[in-house]
């Protein structure tokens, strides 16, 4: 499992306080880990605090899995995918 | 109007958390005061406060998590905590729990707080300015909304009934206590939970309420020593933090589940100063037209009440004015009546004290004792009543008065009696 993918997961579980286990690639955050709408706002805002970077309203409504999650900070962490993070 | 019983009951405050833990220490006559450590404090006049003891329930503290699951806790302001551990207390207590859906819409939830998420609302402006929007939660404005406390409540224990909440400054927990007994009086309820909670403890509200000349500066070096109504030394309230919650219901619907009935709501008073933004009127006139329709609407005669919890908060001023107020209403009977401050013992908890302390002159009801004023090492007036200086008093109490006024000149009075 890379970096980002521990980092992205141990965020998940602090911020929904779910086991480690039920976070899988596969999990979406509402349906499988009992997010709201809000919850994933803020998840966004906690992945974008840990890998220093933006994530556009328009990307975030893609992430919608554990997995996306990590496809995209894979993709844009560091770098971000627009401007990076004030 | 139907009558409105009082059938459970939970307190967070700073003697501890958990009604016997706190009634315990409060006839021992303990302060929970002590010198603000969790932030600077340097620059301030007053550097003491009342907080919360911490640590597992078990051992009568308070740990947030043990009401409310993490991930939660994070998101809220504590008064929220605070009063989701009241409420839960107080809902255990009275054994009810809203099993069908009938029962679950005639249950409500009144809880209010002076002044909600103030250190939130702080401390996510500098956030703002120092992060920009982008960094603010969508937590931010539910986890600090005053309403959120019977909010998360309601949510908790799928009461579906009326959800208010009430903002009246330190009136705040006995305008909701005397509020949901109207709902109830009125059938919009048969149970209500109602009380106030509030965490103000921050620097900038001992940087507000001391700039406006309401807070305790002379006893940083002495802080429990800092809360001393009625005494010649007092020099402002410290300021505390808790919740008190109670359960209310019909009086019918307590004896159809054969529930425990601490006591019956038989006041309330309310009424308005008009005199200023923080000073209470010098005649004390709000304070008596308030105590006289609480007790008017009793339907007895002042010389019935046997305790009264004062609001008695140990400002310079404040403190002689509701007692001349109590003089002037109870007259010839002042001579046998008892009336303390327990905010001498857990400092001014703002929009939780009104509710706090209508749990303790129920308590008092309960175990007949009156809890001391402490500090009160010498009165800066002479009175007919008894002041409960430093040490409980052992007496048949069977109707008590809390008094509970704020900022804006809003007062608020309840008349309780045993059933």
């Amino acid at each position: 499992m890379s970096d980002i993918a521990d980092r992205v997961k141990k965020i998940v579980v602090t911020h929904l306080g779910v086991e480690a286990e039920k976070v899988t690639e596969n999990a979406s955050f509402i349906d499988d880990l009992g997010a709201d709408s809000l919850d994933t706002v803020e998840l966004v805002m906690a992945f974008e605090e840990e890998f220093k970077c933006e994530i556009p309203d328009d990307a975030a409504e893609h992430i919608l899995t554990v997995g996306n999650a990590i496809d995209f900070l894979e993709k844009n962490a560091g770098s971000s995918a627009g401007k990076p993070a004030a | 109007m139907r009558r409105v019983v009082i059938t459970g009951i939970g307190l967070v405050t700073p003697l501890g958390c958990g009604v016997e833990a706190t009634w315990t220490r409060l006839l021992a006559g303990q302060s929970g005061a002590r010198r603000v450590t969790e932030f600077e404090v340097s620059d301030l006049g007053c550097q003491i406060a009342s907080f919360i003891p911490r640590g597992p329930k078990s051992e009568g503290l308070f740990e947030a998590t043990e009401w409310m699951e993490a991930k939660e806790v994070r998101k809220v302001d504590e008064f929220i905590v605070y009063a989701m551990a009241a409420a839960e207390q107080a809902i255990v207590d009275s054994g009810f729990k809203a099993k069908t859906v009938e029962e679950q819409e005639s249950t409500g939830v009144l809880i209010g707080s002076g002044i909600g998420g103030l250190n939130g609302i702080a401390n996510t402006s500098i956030l703002l300015k120092e992060q920009g929007p982008r960094r603010v939660s969508p937590f931010f404005i539910p986890g600090r909304l005053i309403n959120l406390a019977a909010g998360y409540v309601s949510i908790r224990h799928q009461f579906k009934g009326p959800n208010h909440a009430v903002v009246t400054a330190c009136s705040t927990g006995a305008h909701a206590i005397g509020d949901a007994a109207r709902l109830v009086a009125l059938g919009d309820a048969e149970v209500m939970v109602a009380g106030g909670a509030e965490s103000p403890i921050g620097r900038i509200a001992l940087a507000g309420f001391g700039a406006c000349r309401a807070l305790s500066t002379g006893f940083n070096d002495r802080p429990t020593a800092g809360s001393r109504p009625y005494d010649k030394d007092r020099d402002g309230f410290v300021m505390g933090e808790g919740a008190g919650i109670v359960v209310l219901e019909s009086l019918e619907h307590a004896k159809a589940r054969g529930a425990k009935i601490y006591a019956e709501v038989i006041g309330y008073g309310m009424s308005g100063d008009a005199f200023h933004i923080t000073a209470p009127a010098a005649d004390g006139d709000g304070a008596y037209r308030c105590m006289r329709m609480a007790v008017k609407r009793a339907g007895i005669d002042p010389s019935e009440i046997d305790y009264v919890n004062a609001h008695g908060t140990s400002t310079p001023m404040g403190d002689e004015i509701e007692l001349a107020a109590v003089e002037r209403l109870f007259g010839n009977s002042a001579g046998k009546l008892m009336m303390s401050s327990t905010k001498s013992s857990i400092g001014h908890l703002l929009g939780a004290a009104g509710s706090v302390e209508a749990i303790f002159s129920v308590l008092a009801m309960r175990d007949g004792i009156a809890p001391p004023t402490i500090n009160l090492d010498n009165p800066s007036v002479e009175s007919p009543i008894d002041l409960v200086a430093h040490k409980p008093k052992k007496r048949e109490i069977n109707t008590v008065l809390s008094n509970s006024f704020g900022f804006g000149g809003t007062n608020a009075s309840l008349v309780m009696r045993r059933v």
